[in-house]
C-alpha cells in the first residue's frame, strides 16, 4: 500500500491521470529558486544550457551565468576557483561528460578542496536513448560516490529534483545530482518530505522483501510492488508483503533505514539505471555486508554498454522493468533463509 | 620596503631553505623550486598584498600554484614571510605536516588550493578572477604555471575562457625553464612559439628574465595597466638555478639532493667561494 505519510501522487497507478515531466525540469526550477534565495549561487554550463535546463537561470541572472564552451575540465576547475572565493557554483552538462570527462578535476580541485560545487549530470542512465552508448551514463554513480566529501543524489522525479537543487545549494560541500532526459512519472508531490541522506518508504504491504531504488526506476518498483502485493493465491503465487524504499541519497547512505528494513524483511532487490558494479546496488551491498548481511538481488545494467533505441525499448532489452523486478524478487525469496 | 638587492639576497636565502627541505624530505623536486626563487620572492615580498597573520583576509591578492610539484619554493617563501615558524621547513612531506608533497588546502588553508595534477590551477585561477569581478573586488589573481604543464589540454581550455572574459585582473607567470620530467620541453612536446600562442588566445604577453627581480616586478606593473586582457608573463629561467651541477639538467626535475650534494649546493649558495661551512659538513 502507498505510504500515506509521504503525500505521494494518488494517481500513481492511473497512467492517464499521472503527470510525466523530466527530472531536469525540476532541477532547473530549483536552481532558479536557489538563485533567488542566495546571491552567491552562480551557474556554469559547457555549451548545454538548454538541455540541462540552466537556461532559466541564465535568463533570470545573466550576470551570474557563464558558458565555458565545450570544455568540461575547465568547467569543473573554474567552478572550484569560484567556490574558493565565496560562490556556490552549479555546473551542468551530460553526465557522461561531467563528471565523466572531468573526474580528476572533480577529485582534486573540488572534492579534495571540499568545495560547494554542485554538479548536475543530465541525460544519465539509458534515458538519452537514440543517441546511443557514448551518451548513456551508466557509471556516474560509481565514479562520484567513491570520492571523499561528496554527496550523491538521484532524484526520483520532477518534485524531488527541484527539492534536491535547493537542498544542494544549502550544503557546504560538493554535491552530484543525477538526471534523466525523458518525461518520467511524477510520483511525489510538493508536500512529500525530502531530506538529504534520509531514505523514505514509498510503499509498505508487509515484511517479505524490500525493493530499494533511486531515480525514475522507482516507478517500475512501485508497479512491481503492487503486482506482488495483489497476486491471487489461485495463480499459484503467494501474495507478498513488499516495501519500496526511495534511496534518493546514495552517499551518505541511510544506514539506519537500511538496517531497519534488512532486519524486518531479510531480503532486498536493488533497482537502478546504472551498471551493476559500483552504483546503487554496490552501495547497498557494501552497507548491508557490514551491518546486516542478507541476500540481495539487483536489477541493473549487466556490465555492458547500451545502444541506440527508444528509452522504453532499452529498459525492456536491458531488463529494468517491473517484470524484471518481479523476477528478481522471486530469486531473492528463494535465497532467503 | 625591501630594496632589489635585499630581495635578491632573500631569493638566495629561499634557495638554501629549499635545499634543506628537500634533503630532510628525501624526495621531491629540485630544479623548479630553485629556478622559481626570484619569482616567489618578488610575489611575496613586493608584489602581493597579503597578511601572513590573517591568511583568509578577504581582500588579499590570490596566488594559485598550478604546477603543484614546485610547492617547496612556495612553502619556503610563505614561511619566510611568517605564515608558519621556521621549524616547519623540515617537516616537508612528513606525516601530519601542513607541508604536503603537493599543496593541500585540507592541511594548510593558506596555500589557497590543492594542486598537483597539471593544468588544474589554471582553471581555478580563472574561476577566482571571475568571482572577484562579479563581486567588484579589486584584488589581483596570480597563477604560477610551468612550461611542461602547457601540454595539458585543460590549460588551453582555461586560456580560451580567460581571453573570452577579458580577465584583466588575472596575471599568470610561467616558469619557462625548458625541462620536464622526461627531457627538454622542445623534444618532448614543442611549445614554441609559446608567446604567440597566448597572444592568439587574446592574452597580453610579456617575456622577462625570470631571475631578474626588477624585471618581474616591472612586468607585473605593466600587466596591471592592461585593461582588456589577462596577462601571461613568460619568465625565462634556468632550471636548478644557483646550484651549478643541477643547472640545465632535466634529470634534476624530480629528485632531491643527497646530503653530500646538499653540502656542495649550500656552499655554492652561501658564496664566499664556497668557504662558508654547512650543517652537512
Amino acid at each position: 500500500m502507498l505510504n500515506l505519510k509521504m503525500n505521494l501522487d494518488t494517481n500513481i497507478f492511473n497512467p492517464e491521470k499521472l503527470k510525466w515531466i523530466p527530472t531536469r525540469n525540476g532541477f532547473g526550477e530549483g536552481l532558479v529558486l536557489a538563485g533567488e534565495k542566495n546571491p552567491n549561487v552562480v551557474a556554469l554550463t559547457a555549451d548545454l544550457e538548454e538541455s540541462t535546463r540552466f537556461l532559466a537561470f541564465h535568463k533570470k541572472f545573466p550576470e551570474r551565468f557563464i558558458d565555458v564552451g565545450v570544455a568540461e575540465q575547465n568547467l569543473m576547475g573554474v567552478a572550484a576557483g569560484m567556490a574558493l572565493n565565496g560562490k556556490i557554483p552549479f555546473i551542468g552538462s551530460y553526465a557522461t561528460f561531467s563528471p565523466g570527462r572531468n573526474w580528476d578535476q572533480l577529485r582534486v580541485s573540488v572534492c579534495y578542496n571540499n568545495l560547494p560545487v554542485k554538479i548536475a549530470g543530465a541525460h544519465a542512465g539509458l534515458s538519452v536513448g537514440p543517441d546511443g552508448a557514448t551518451h548513456q551514463a551508466l557509471e556516474d554513480i560509481a565514479i562520484t560516490r567513491v570520492l571523499p566529501n561528496i554527496t550523491v543524489i538521484v532524484p526520483c522525479d520532477y518534485h524531488e529534483a527541484r527539492k534536491a537543487a535547493m537542498a544542494a545549494a544549502e550544503m557546504p560541500g560538493p554535491v552530484y545530482v543525477r538526471f534523466a532526459r525523458p518525461n518520467t512519472a511524477v510520483l511525489t508531490t510538493e508536500n512529500t518530505p525530502f531530506e538529504v541522506g534520509k531514505a523514505t518508504l514509498l510503499w509498505d504491504s508487509g515484511d517479505d522483501v524490500a525493493i530499494v531504488g533511486a531515480g525514475p526506476q522507482l516507478y517500475e518498483a512501485l508497479l512491481a510492488a503492487k503486482t506482488l502485493s495483489e497476486k491471487k493465491p489461485a495463480k499459484g503465487d503467494k501474495k507478498l508483503g513488499v516495501k519500496v524504499l526511495n534511496l534518493h541519497t546514495i552517499k551518505p547512505i541511510d544506514e539506519k533505514m537500511l538496517f531497519a528494513l534488512g532486519k524486518k524483511t531479510g531480503a532486498f532487490v536493488v533497482v537502478e539505471e546504472h551498471q551493476i558494479h559500483g552504483g546503487v546496488f554496490g552501495a547497498v551491498a557494501e552497507t548491508m555486508a557490514q551491518i546486516c548481511p542478507i541476500p540481495i538481488e539487483s536489477v541493473s545494467v549487466a556490465d555492458t554498454f547500451g545502444e541506440s533505441g527508444e528509452h522504453q525499448e532499452l529498459l525492456e532489452k536491458y531488463g529494468l522493468l517491473a517484470e524484471d523486478i518481479i523476477e528478481a524478487v522471486g530469486r531473492v525469496m528463494k535465497r532467503k533463509v | 620596503m625591501y630594496t632589489i638587492a635585499q630581495l635578491q639576497q632573500k631569493s638566495n636565502r629561499l634557495r638554501e631553505d629549499v635545499i634543506d627541505m628537500l634533503v630532510h624530505a628525501g624526495s621531491g623536486h629540485s630544479a623548479g623550486p630553485l629556478d622559481l626563487a626570484e619569482i616567489f620572492t618578488a610575489l611575496y615580498f613586493r608584489i602581493m598584498d597579503h597578511d601572513p597573520k590573517n591568511p583568509s583576509w578577504e581582500d588579499r591578492d590570490r596566488l594559485y600554484l598550478s604546477c603543484g610539484h614546485n610547492a617547496p619554493i612556495r612553502y619556503a617563501a610563505m614561511i619566510e614571510a611568517g605564515y608558519l615558524p621556521k621549524s616547519y621547513l623540515k617537516t616537508l612531506r612528513k606525516l601530519g605536516s601542513p607541508l604536503q608533497g603537493h599543496p593541500s588546502r585540507h592541511d594548510w588553508k593558506a596555500v589557497e588550493s590543492s594542486s598537483g595534477p597539471l593544468g588544474q590551477g589554471s582553471s581555478v585561477a580563472v574561476g577566482a578572477a571571475l568571482s572577484a569581478r562579479m563581486d567588484k573586488k579589486r584584488h589581483w589573481v596570480y597563477c604560477v604555471v610551468s612550461d611542461g604543464e602547457q601540454n595539458e589540454g585543460q590549460t588551453w581550455e582555461a586560456a580560451m575562457l580567460a581571453g573570452k572574459m577579458k580577465l584583466h585582473n588575472l596575471i599568470f607567470l610561467m616558469d619557462r625553464n625548458n625541462i620536464q620530467i622526461d627531457g627538454y620541453t622542445e623534444n618532448i612536446m614543442p611549445l614554441e612559439p609559446i608567446a604567440d600562442k597566448y597572444r592568439a588566445f587574446n592574452w597580453h604577453v610579456i617575456e622577462v628574465d625570470g631571475h631578474n627581480i626588477e624585471a618581474i616586478i616591472d612586468a607585473v606593473n605593466e600587466a596591471k595597466a592592461v585593461y582588456e586582457k589577462p596577462t601571461m608573463i613568460i619568465c625565462h629561467t634556468i632550471p636548478g638555478k644557483g646550484v651549478s651541477f643541477m643547472e640545465r639538467d632535466y634529470l634534476w626535475h624530480g629528485k632531491p639532493p643527497t646530503k653530500d650534494e646538499a653540502k656542495i649546493a649550500l656552499r655554492e649558495l652561501r658564496s664566499m667561494r664556497g668557504k662558508i661551512m654547512t650543517e652537512y659538513d
